[in-house]
């Protein structure tokens, strides 16, 4: 059965590919950053053995995190109310924020991006202490590790409410420009950007955990931690990698969905569920799995809102859609093997 | 090879939580030397090996590592101290390749890893051909070829074996036994827990039965395999 699900995925990919060119690129773009979360959510999974619920909204307090190293705003955008700033932005060093190319930011964002990553990575290592280590302590079911994570996601959707309003937010407001792509389509230049950025950092993600040492022992962990365990390997040092690496990834998709999209505090959390979907259409705990897996709920929701008979408003179903069939079909997920 | 004693257990007393599963279990391992723990299922065998490598917390007692007590180490600190332990499943990395799990057997191995896979692989040629390959299709005997591999990567002074014979079909056992045998020979002291007691009985120098958690007999495999008790009790005589 799994093959003939992979082998529709294929004929639907063809067909898109043919008739509904401009979504299949949309599409790519989108599911290049869901496959930033979802490796990071399949790695927590793997190494922690729990869904973190809190994923989506991590990614929405880092693209706010890089919003406010660029604008400096620390209040919400309310009538009456004057807007704080800090004295010191990004923005502020040298030209950051002329365009490069036909990019709408200057090279502020980078910077900001890289930061918001580091003080990403930061908050989830410092909330495992909180939190999730103290859980393990006390040896807590997979459950309570799972509803602590919900708990967290809604305090921290909360505090970006509390600071930043709920008026959307954008990073930059100057005109997009687009490029010509071949093959008569064509996209903006920015989201050329987001393509590029998210293969970069999967790149990166991919040697970390294949060519290095502790990238590898995160591996044998998601595999077996008992062994891991038994062999010498420094679990809680591994743990400790596992957010780091997850809070790096998470940002840059954050950042990168708040420049194809804009910044909302519901940003991450309406997100939770293509990024399930894609780390269980990829086998939960396999980051190429995970992947591929974005990528496809992507191109999927980018090209079934192009269908006449449905409203756009059903795109985050067609995840819902498809976590049902990978689950009902193939559980294992599409590069799992059945244990 | 002389006679010191590497691994030592002192009356040693563990359980899962209240229950108590050794009720003051004392074996040693002498340099270089191949020793048996035989006896009938829940003797407390396996929990023996789970307790010396620190998996469980002793309630009274000790483990004595080349001298030195290594009684509620971590075993992250355990296989420093030249301590390796293979269980009796789930005793490979599935997700990984052949080289990668040897390399997580020496994730505490600062220099000459490299030098110690190709010794590793020299022991083991046919996983030395597959070394790039992922773990998930080897056959049972493979992968229990590997969890061996995995577990001498460290070169430890002791290596403690869960049945490796456990679930592998005979011809494959007696390859387990003879590549055990050699490692034995090579130098390192292995404590082998085996629910096959013949076979292991008669690979080793000397052995220990367990009866519910206690010593019952020890001594000269030789005679424990003539032994009237033993012979009624395990080798179906």
């Amino acid at each position: 059965m799994g093959r003939g699900l992979l082998l529709l995925i294929v004929v639907f990919f063809i067909w898109a590919v043919i008739d509904r060119r401009d979504a299949v690129v949309i599409g790519i773009v989108e599911g290049s950053i869901l496959a930033l979360g979802a490796v990071g959510l399949t790695l927590v999974y793997g190494v922690l053995r729990f869904a973190h619920f809190a994923h989506g909204d991590s990614m929405m307090l880092s693209a706010y995190c890089a919003f406010l190293l660029l604008s400096g705003v620390v209040t919400g955008n309310r009538p009456g109310v004057d807007t704080e700033v800090l004295p010191i932005t990004v923005s502020d060093l040298p030209s950051a924020t002329s365009e490069i190319w036909k990019f709408s930011f200057g090279y502020g964002l980078l910077v900001a991006m890289a930061l918001s990553a580091l003080l990403t990575a930061g908050v989830l290592v410092v909330l495992d202490r909180l939190v999730y280590r103290r859980l393990r302590r006390r040896n807590s079911g997979v459950v309570i590790f799972s509803i602590a994570s919900l708990g967290l996601a809604i305090a921290i959707r909360s505090w970006v409410l509390i600071v930043w309003g709920p008026t959307p937010r954008k990073y930059t407001t100057v005109v997009r420009h687009s490029v010509d792509l071949p093959f008569d389509t064509s996209i903006l230049a920015d989201q050329l950007f987001i393509l590029g950025a998210a293969i970069t950092v999967t790149v990166l993600a991919y040697i970390l955990l294949f060519r290095t040492k502790l990238g590898k022992a995160m591996r044998a962990m998601a595999d077996n931690p008992e062994l891991a365990r038994i062999s010498g390997i420094k679990t809680e040092l591994v743990i400790v990698l596992t957010w780091a690496l997850a809070g790096g990834l998470v940002a840059v998709a954050g950042v990168l969905l708040a420049l194809q999209a804009q910044l909302d505090p519901q940003l991450g959390f309406v997100l939770l569920l293509p990024l399930f979907a894609s780390a269980i259409l990829g086998g939960v705990g396999n980051p190429q799995g995970a992947f591929f897996g974005g990528m496809i709920v992507g191109v999927v929701q980018a090209v079934v809102v192009t269908f006449d008979f449905l409203s756009p408003g059903y795109k985050f179903s067609v995840a819902f859609v498809i976590l049902i069939l990978i689950l009902l079909i193939r559980p294992q997920g599409l590069f799992g093997v059945r244990q | 090879m002389n006679g010191r004693v590497v691994l030592e257990t002192r009356e040693l007393v563990t359980g899962y939580g209240e229950v108590e599963v050794l009720r003051g279990v004392s074996v040693s391992v002498r340099n270089g030397e191949m020793v048996a723990v035989i006896g009938p299922n829940g003797a407390g065998k396996s929990t023996l090996l789970k307790a010396i490598f620190g998996l469980l917390p002793a309630h009274s007692g000790g483990v004595l590592l080349n001298g030195a007590d290594v009684t509620g180490m971590s075993p992250h600190e355990v296989v420093q101290n030249g301590l390796s332990y293979v269980p009796q499943v789930e005793n490979v990395f599935p997700s990984l390749t052949i080289q990668e799990n040897l390399e997580m057997g020496a994730f505490v191995r600062r220099n000459g890893v490299r030098e110690r896979m190709d010794e590793v692989f020299r022991l083991f040629p046919d996983l030395a051909a597959r070394k790039g390959e992922n773990t998930g299709k080897l056959s049972g005997g493979q992968r229990q070829m590997l969890a061996l591999a995995r577990g001498l990567m460290l070169d430890p002074t002791v290596l403690l074996l869960d049945e490796p014979s456990a679930g592998l079909s005979p011809k494959m056992v007696g390859a387990i036994f003879e590549r055990i045998n050699r490692i034995n020979e090579a130098g390192t002291a292995v404590l082998l827990v085996e629910q096959n007691a013949r076979e292991a009985l008669s690979l080793c120098r000397r052995g220990y039965v367990l009866v519910m958690g206690r010593n019952r007999l020890e001594g000269e495999a030789s005679s424990l395999l003539n032994n009237e008790e033993v012979g009624r009790l395990y080798l179906g005589a």
